[in-house]
C-alpha cells in the first residue's frame, strides 16, 4: 500500500476541475492507455493578458495521478503562460506534500501535459520531448525527456530515472544508455556547480550542514544504496563529519574506500577542509 | 467502518477454532517435540495429530508423506532444488508463464545462476493451458514439471492430475503449487503420480509462516533446510508448533466444510459477479468461467485503473486486489493477465475478489451496490471513459 498524504488522498476522492472544455484555447494530452496512465489537459486562455482562466483535466491513471492533475489545474488557474511554464514537476509534488518515490512519473506527466498544453497554443510543434531519440521501447521516452528530468529532479540511479519517467521500468534493455544520459547531464552539472562554489561567499554553519546532508542524500546515498548500503550523518563538529556506515557497508571491507569516497564527494561540493570520520552505528 | 473483505487469495482470517486450538501452546505446553520427558513429548503427539489431519484433506497415502515447513514459498524451493540435486543428469524445468514469483522467480534465478534450462508454458485468453505444448515441452531432458494447481490472480485450474502422468511417462518428476486449491477442491493424491505438493497455512485460516510440502513415498529427495533430525530429516529447525497446530485443525476444518461451504462461496461468487457484469458495462471476466476456484473471481474495468478503483472501494471499507501496473510494484501490469492477453484497455482496471467460507450474502450485495457508482466516476475523470458512460445511459 503506498503511502499518500491527506493532501493527495483529497485530491484524489475530491478531483477539481474535472472534463472537457469544449472551446479550450490549448490542450496538451501525454500518456496512453497502454503505458497505464494517460492525461488530458484543457486551457482556457485571455488572448490580451495571456492569463489562464480556466483549466480542467481528464486523467485515466492510479490515485496519484489523478491528484496530481487536480493539483497542476488548481496551480495554473490565473497565471500567466510565461508563469505557468516555470511550473516543475517538483512543484506539483510540493504541492501535494511530496509524492512516493515511485508516483514521481504521476508529477512528470502533469508537468509534461502543461508544457505540450502551452506549445499548442503557442503553435509550436506538440512538444519538446517528441525530439530526440527513442531511449525506452516500452514507454515511449527520449533522451532530451531523461535528460531533462534527470537535470531538474538531480536524480542519480537508473532506479530514480524509472520513478520518474517510467524509463527502464519495462524490459530493462536500455539501463545502460540510461546511466550514460545520468553521467553526461552530472558531468555538466559538476561543472556548474564548481563555478558556484568559488563565486559564492563562505557559508554559515548552518548552510554547511544542510549542503552536506544535501550532498548525502542526493549524491551519496543513492550510490551507496545501489549495493544495498546506506550512510547516515550522525553530526558536524567544524569541519568534523561524523557518519554511520548502514547495511552492507558495514560489512564491506572497503568500507575504509567507502569513508574516501564520502569525503571525496563531500570536499569536492561542500567544502574542501572537510574530513569525514566514521562512527559505530 | 465495517470492513468487507474480499482478498482471501492474499491472506485469510484465522479461524476462530484454529485460535483456540493453538492458545495452550504458548504458555502452557510450550515444551520441544524433540524432548526427551514428556512434557515436549506430549507435544510431538500433537504435531503427528496435525500432520494426520492435513494427509487427510490431500487424501495422501500416509501422514509420513507430508513434511511441515515456513510456507508456500519454502516447499516450493525445496521441492524444485530437491528434484535438481537428485536427477542431475537432467537439466531441465517445465512450468508455465503465469506461476506465482516463488516459482518464477526461482525458475528465472535458476536459469540464469545454475545454467538450467526453463521450458515455459502459455496460456490461452482463458488462461488455459494447451495440453499440446505440455506433452510437447516435457521430454526425457526434463528434470521437474512444476505447474500451478490453480492461479492466484484468475482462479484458473489446471489438469495436474493429467499433466503428472506426462511427467511420469518420461521419468520426470511433477510438482505442483497448490496453495490456492488446497481447501477449495479435491486433490485426491493417493492415486496420482504426484511428487510434491506445497501448501500455504494462511491462505485456509491458518496463521501465516506455516506450510507443507508432500512428497509422495518413494520420491527421491534432497532437504534444502539442513539442520537437526525433525521432519525424519527432511526439514531441520525446532517445529513451529503452534503454527503446525493450527494448521492441523484448519485441515480439518477445511475438510469438514469443504462441500457447502465451497457450494455456498460458489453461490455467491456467482452473484458476485453476475451482478457486477449487469450494472456495469465495458466489463470483462478474466479467466475460464467453469475451469475455476469457487472462491475467485477477476473482473477488467475499461478504461480505468486498478489503484483507483482499489482506493475507493478502500474508502467504502472493501478489500481486493488489482493486476494494475501501479499496484504490482513494477510498472508493468500482472504478468499473468499478460500472458493472458488480456487487452490493454481492460489490464490496468483488473481486479480480483476472492471469496472465503465467511464471505455473506450481505457483504456481496454491498458490493454490487457501491462499486458501479466508483467506477462510473472514474470513468467520467478518465479521457477514454466517455463511450462507457455513453453506454451507461442507454442503459438506464
Amino acid at each position: 500500500m503506498w503511502e499518500y498524504t491527506e493532501k493527495v488522498k483529497d485530491h484524489f476522492f475530491h478531483p477539481r476541475n474535472i472534463g472537457e472544455i469544449a472551446d479550450a484555447d490549448a490542450v496538451g494530452e501525454v500518456g496512453s492507455i497502454a503505458c497505464g496512465d494517460a492525461l488530458k489537459l484543457y486551457l482556457k486562455i485571455d488572448p490580451d493578458t495571456r492569463r489562464i482562466l480556466d483549466a480542467r483535466f481528464q486523467t485515466f491513471g492510479c490515485g496519484s495521478a489523478i491528484a496530481s492533475s487536480s493539483a497542476l489545474t488548481e496551480m495554473v488557474k490565473g497565471k500567466t503562460v510565461n508563469e505557468a511554464l516555470k511550473i516543475t514537476n517538483q512543484d506539483i509534488a510540493d504541492f501535494l506534500g511530496g509524492l512516493p518515490q515511485q508516483k514521481m512519473h504521476c508529477s512528470v506527466m502533469g508537468r509534461d501535459a502543461l508544457h505540450a498544453a502551452i506549445a499548442c497554443y503557442q503553435g509550436q510543434a506538440p512538444a519538446e520531448d517528441a525530439e530526440g531519440e527513442l531511449v525506452c521501447q516500452c514507454f515511449g521516452v527520449t533522451d532530451e525527456q531523461i535528460k531533462r528530468v534527470v537535470r531538474e529532479n538531480n536524480l542519480a540511479t537508473v532506479g530514480q530515472v524509472t520513478d520518474y519517467t517510467k524509463a527502464g521500468g519495462g524490459c530493462g534493455l536500455c539501463h545502460e544508455k540510461i546511466e550514460e544520459l545520468i553521467a553526461q547531464v552530472r558531468g555538466e552539472l559538476k561543472q556548474e556547480d564548481k563555478a558556484d562554489a568559488t563565486a559564492g561567499r563562505p557559508m554559515t554553519n548552518i548552510q554547511k550542514i544542510a549542503k552536506i546532508q544535501e550532498v548525502i542524500e542526493k549524491e551519496i546515498r543513492p550510490m551507496l544504496q545501489q549495493d544495498n548500503g546506506d550512510v547516515e550523518l550522525v553530526d558536524v563538529d567544524g569541519n568534523r563529519v561524523l557518519v554511520a556506515l548502514r547495511g552492507m557497508c558495514t560489512s564491506c571491507p572497503s568500507s575504509a574506500l567507502t569513508r574516501t569516497g564520502i569525503e571525496t564527494k563531500l570536499k569536492e561540493l561542500v567544502d574542501p577542509r572537510l574530513f569525514v570520520e566514521e562512527v559505530a552505528a | 467502518m465495517k470492513v468487507v473483505y474480499l482478498d482471501n487469495n492474499a491472506t485469510t482470517m484465522v479461524a476462530p477454532e484454529v485460535v483456540e486450538a493453538i492458545r495452550p501452546f504458548f504458555t502452557q505446553r510450550y515444551g520441544n517435540p524433540s524432548s526427551m520427558h514428556s512434557f515436549g513429548g506430549s507435544v510431538a503427539r500433537e504435531v503427528a495429530k496435525a500432520r494426520e489431519s492435513l494427509a487427510a484433506l490431500l487424501e495422501a497415502e500416509s501422514p509420513h508423506e507430508v513434511v511441515l515447513t515456513s510456507g508456500g514459498t519454502e516447499s516450493d524451493s525445496t521441492a524444485l532444488r530437491s528434484a535438481l540435486e537428485t536427477m542431475p543428469e537432467r537439466r531441465e524445468i517445465v512450468t508455465t508463464r503465469v506461476e506465482h514469483p516463488a516459482i518464477l522467480n526461482l525458475c528465472k534465478h535458476l536459469a540464469r545462476f545454475k545454467g538450467y534450462t526453463v521450458r515455459w508454458l502459455s496460456v490461452d485468453k482463458e488462461g488455459m493451458l494447451d495440453m499440446e505444448e505440455v506433452r510437447e515441452k516435457i521430454t526425457n531432458q526434463t528434470a521437474i514439471v512444476s505447474v500451478m494447481w490453480a492461479n492466484n490472480e484468475t482462479g484458473v485450474i489446471f489438469p495436474i492430475h493429467e499433466i503428472a502422468e506426462i511427467a511420469y511417462e518420461h521419468g520426470a518428476l511433477m510438482h505442483t503449487d497448490a496453495v490456492q486449491a488446497v481447501g477449495k477442491i479435491s486433490l485426491k493424491l493417493r492415486h496420482s503420480k504426484i511428487n510434491f505438493l506445497s501448501l500455504s497455512g494462511h491462505k485456509i485460516h491458518a496463521p501465516k509462516g506455516v506450510g507443507a510440502l508432500y512428497i509422495k513415498k518413494g520420491t527421491r529427495f534432497a532437504p534444502f533446510v539442513i539442520g537437526g533430525h525433525q521432519e525424519a530429516d527432511r526439514r531441520g529447525g525446532t517445529e513451529n508448533v503452534p503454527g503446525i497446530v493450527g494448521l492441523g485443525e484448519a485441515s480439518q476444518l477445511a475438510l469438514e466444510h469443504m462441500e457447502d461451504k465451497m457450494r455456498h462461496v460458489r453461490k455467491l461468487r456467482d452473484k458476485l459477479e453476475q451482478g457486477l457484469m449487469e450494472k456495469i458495462p465495458f466489463a470483462h471476466r478474466n479467466g475460464h468461467k467453469e475451469m475455476r476456484l469457487p472462491n475467485t473471481l477477476n473482473i477488467g474495468f475499461e478504461f480505468v485503473e486498478g489503484e483507483a478503483i482499489l482506493m475507493r472501494m478502500d474508502d467504502k471499507g472493501i478489500c481486493a486486489s488489482s493486476g494494475s501496473a501501479c499496484t504490482s510494484g513494477s510498472l508493468e501490469p500482472s504478468h499473468v493477465l499478460r500472458a493472458m492477453g488480456v487487452p490493454f484497455t481492460s489490464v490496468h482496471g483488473s481486479i480480483r475478489f476472492s471469496l472465503s467460507r465467511y464471505t455473506t450474502e450481505e457483504e456481496i450485495d454491498y458490493v454490487i451496490r457501491e462499486l458501479p457508482e466508483i467506477i462510473i466516476f472514474l470513468r467520467s475523470v478518465s479521457p477514454f471513459g466517455r463511450e462507457a458512460l455513453n453506454a451507461i445511459c442507454t442503459v438506464q
